[in-house]
């Protein structure tokens, strides 16, 4: 990529971020909005670093809630998908069901969770999340160890390769790149899926009981300070995720077509 | 048949796990299985068949479940509508100014990554008490902004892509004939998006019905299903089986959406050609 | 008037950059109205470009493209000519009737006209059962035929095609060609034809254009006289061997052989 290109692909998104921002600023100024309504970006930012340590430990509750789901869904995610690819008949069991929760809102079964543990627990929250991770690294991973090409199979067959030669040697490595995937898509869905339980009551110590109390006492710049941590947290992990791929893909040298 | 296994396999733990709660390795992991706790399947089946309060003039619940579910809907489908008009008319204009594809696409892209959640209080709070030019936010709308909200984003992305993936060749032809941008557009580059764009709105659809419901529930917004879920489940300790009829409600109303988009999906792709997938 | 008429066009893609290809350096060229002209040489040469010039896809850096008797740009605008390329580009999610109409559409014609006008050219190309399918039901012949049935629904005067039967196994191609010879005569289409086959483009056309590149250039122009009636037969004829190897030897960069004389009425030099 030339230097005025580069130059271009990054100039040009900053420069609109700015003039947003710019934008917003003024607008509340001049339009004289309340606060209740829309805060200037500049209060935001001041309140953010006031708060910044206070916004940090409701991050670390709602962060860890997400991580901790994280690793558990994509722990029973990735068995559960080795199941399914040895035994096809599961497959059509649970596929379409996977699929068709991706449609609705399941996170609204914290509230029912939250009837089975006592109030001040986390895991009704992380268990909400691992469901969720669950189902989108099962969909991905098990794509990828049944979707297989088929010159490949028929490689190994005439190989007499047993089935779990074939599962070590093909499948498995054929659905990383499924569950970097899964994994980028899963990190975001945590940390949201994290922050929307904590809305249905129970422990209140995450980013998303203090946005709501911090509007509840009308403090909305505050709000806005929490809200960019969530953001902050959010982006973190789809980062790790991102450099987790690049990571394990360096090795394998297979090319991956990333949507930026 | 799916559903049938996760029944069974909640019944299974009903028999074998342990009443007031276990713990695993020490932490508190293991879900209490009493009545309470975890109602019985035909108990949560049933109880869509008995009214919802225990006084006289109270209706059934199947029928209150249902009124807030489509209340619900109607919040989500106008979100839905909002969020895919902007989305599209975004797409195309990105299509047509490659400095305003460069300039906002990276924050479209980044927005699917950050939980835009976290605005549901804000844009909530506006609710009955913004006034602009004289109209005053209902509070309803609030759940259908944030809807929209989240519908934007990937069905923007979605079909941003789609607009783009027309043919080179086809879009010499289409010079070849003098044709007019907006002929392009709407001749060749939209009917090429199809196929980028199903995906994008399924995205989309599931995208309103979660803003609708975070807003509902983080406002208890009257007459929504988020607000039922709520409630039932305070009084869950009493009666168990009536918050899984709202949290069965609402996962209609996500499979209602749902359906919609696959039913535009039928009639818009009916003269493709069939994606042999193995 | 001759129906193209190129004059000291050059085209040159990023100039002053180190990245300059110098596509198509003083070509002259001429086309006389219902004439056959094949464009061939190897890859670099410049010929799609030299299309793509008349077409006015592109601008030429230097020189003059005239068609029609107008600038190239007007000639686009008022639609005098029609294009069909190696893939049949035929849009997937339009019936083969309303692909053949899609230009007639862009030109604002009525309904009416438009079907009976989608009629009258899958009868030219003699598809006419297949006006409901939809192109993905049809042969990669098929397809081609459509195309070409696409680019000449406007009754164009002028054809330029860029190898569009390129992707066509042997015999399909051969078949296309002749029925291409036999849809040109009955249109009194004039045609400027980009290939790669040398026998394809001794079989279907007046003149050979060959061109080379480093820069992109024409080298000779061959004249094939096979006469206007040309078979399957023709293919064996003695005087299709000559031509093929006068333009072989062409692109080889040596002159050809004067003894088949009766075959080849000279040879022009650019």
């Amino acid at each position: 990529m030339t230097f005025v290109n580069r130059l271009r692909n990054f100039g040009v998104p900053f420069v609109f971020g700015v003039a947003f921002l710019a934008f917003w600023e003024g607008a509340v100024k001049f339009f004289n909005l309340k606060p209740y309504f829309l805060a200037p970006p500049s209060k935001i930012l001041s309140q953010f670093f006031d708060n910044a340590s206070r916004i940090w430990d409701a991050a670390s509750v709602s962060g860890m809630n997400a991580l901790v789901g994280l690793i558990a869904g994509t722990v029973f995610g990735v068995a559960m998908s080795f199941i399914l690819s040895r035994f096809r008949f599961l497959n059509s069991l649970i596929t379409p069901l996977a699929i068709a929760l991706n449609a609705v809102p399941i996170f609204v079964l914290v509230a029912v969770l939250n009837n089975m543990y006592s109030i001040t627990s986390e895991i009704p929250r992380r268990i909400m999340v691992s469901l969720v991770v669950y189902f989108i690294v099962l969909v991905n991973v098990a794509k990828g160890l049944t979707q297989v090409k088929t010159t490949h199979l028929e490689i190994m067959r005439s190989y007499a390769a047993s089935d779990i030669q074939i599962l070590r040697k093909v499948r498995v490595p054929n659905a990383v790149p499924y569950l970097f995937t899964a994994l980028k898509i899963s990190a975001p869905a945590a940390v949201i899926t994290s922050f929307v339980s904590e809305y249905f009551g129970g422990s209140q110590n995450g980013l998303g009981s203090r946005i709501t109390s911090n509007i509840a006492n009308s403090k909305n710049a505050a709000a806005w300070a929490y809200v960019l941590g969530a953001c902050l947290l959010g982006l973190v992990f789809y980062l790790v995720s991102v450099v987790l791929e690049n990571v394990a893909s360096r090795g394998s040298g297979a090319t991956n077509t990333s949507t930026k | 048949m799916s559903i049938a296994l996760v029944a069974v396999l909640w019944e299974l733990y009903k028999i074998v796990g342990p009443e007031k709660g276990g713990k695993l390795f020490g932490i508190a992991i293991l879900p209490r299985s009493n009545d309470t706790a975890m109602p019985h399947i035909w108990e949560m089946l049933s109880r869509y068949a008995e009214p919802e309060m225990r006084s006289p003039n109270s209706k059934l619940i199947w029928f209150v479940v249902l009124k807030g579910a489509f209340y619900s809907f109607r919040l989500a489908f106008v979100g839905f509508v909002i969020g895919s008009t902007i989305g599209v008319a975004l797409a195309a204009l990105m299509t047509r100014f490659k400095t305003i594809e460069r300039g906002l696409l990276p924050y479209l892209v980044i927005s699917q990554t950050v939980p835009l959640i976290a605005l549901a209080p804000l844009v909530v709070s506006w609710g009955g008490k913004l006034e602009i030019f004289g109209f005053t936010w209902p509070r309803w709308l609030s759940a259908s902004v944030l809807g929209a909200f989240l519908a934007f984003f990937p069905i923007a992305v979605g079909t941003l892509r789609g607009l783009k993936s027309a043919p080179a060749a086809s879009l010499e032809l289409m010079d070849s004939y003098a044709a007019s941008w907006k002929q392009t557009l709407f001749k060749l580059r939209f009917p090429a998006a199809i196929p980028y764009m199903v995906p994008a709105f399924k995205l989309g659809a599931s995208g309103a019905v979660i803003g609708v419901v975070v807003a509902e529930i983080s406002t208890g917004l009257k007459g929504g299903i988020g607000r039922l879920i709520i409630e039932y489940a305070r009084q869950a300790t009493g009666d168990p089986a009536k918050v899984f009829t709202a949290v069965f409600g609402a996962a209609g109303l996500g499979l209602a959406m749902a359906g919609l988009v696959a039913l535009a999906d039928v009639l818009l792709m009916r003269n493709r050609p069939k994606e042999t997938t193995t | 008037m001759s129906a193209v008429h190129v004059a000291g066009v050059s085209k040159i893609f990023n100039q002053g950059t180190p990245k300059q290809v110098d596509a198509l350096v003083d070509v002259n060229l001429t086309v006389e109205p219902g004439e056959f002209v094949s464009l061939i040489g190897p890859s670099g040469c410049g010929k799609s470009t030299l299309l793509r010039l008349i077409a006015n896809l592109l601008e030429p850096t230097t020189g003059e493209v005239t068609v029609n008797g107008k600038t190239a740009a007007q000639s686009r605008l008022d639609q005098d000519y029609g294009m069909a390329f190696q893939q049949a580009g035929l849009f997937d999610w339009r019936s083969v009737a309303k692909n053949i109409e899609l230009p007639l559409e862009l030109k604002g014609w009525d309904t009416e006209k438009r079907a009976a006008r989608a009629k009258e050219m899958l009868e030219l190309v003699k598809l006419p059962e297949f006006a409901d399918l939809m192109p993905w039901q049809l042969s990669g012949g098929m397809q081609q035929r459509i195309a070409i049935a696409r680019a000449l629904a406007a009754h164009p005067p002028l054809l330029l095609m860029d190898e569009p039967f390129g992707a066509l196994d042997e015999m399909t191609r051969e078949y296309m060609q002749g029925e291409l010879l036999r849809i040109c005569a009955e249109t009194k289409t004039t045609v400027v034809f980009v290939t790669h086959s040398i026998p394809e483009a001794v079989y279907l056309s007046n003149r050979v254009v060959v061109m080379s590149p480093r820069p992109g250039r024409i080298t000779e122009v061959i004249n094939v006289n096979l006469g206007e009636n040309r078979s399957e037969d023709t293919r064996a004829a003695d005087n299709f061997f000559a031509g093929i190897t006068a333009v072989r030897e062409a692109l080889r960069g040596t002159h050809a052989d004067h003894a088949n004389a009766g075959a080849i009425r000279g040879v022009e030099d650019r």
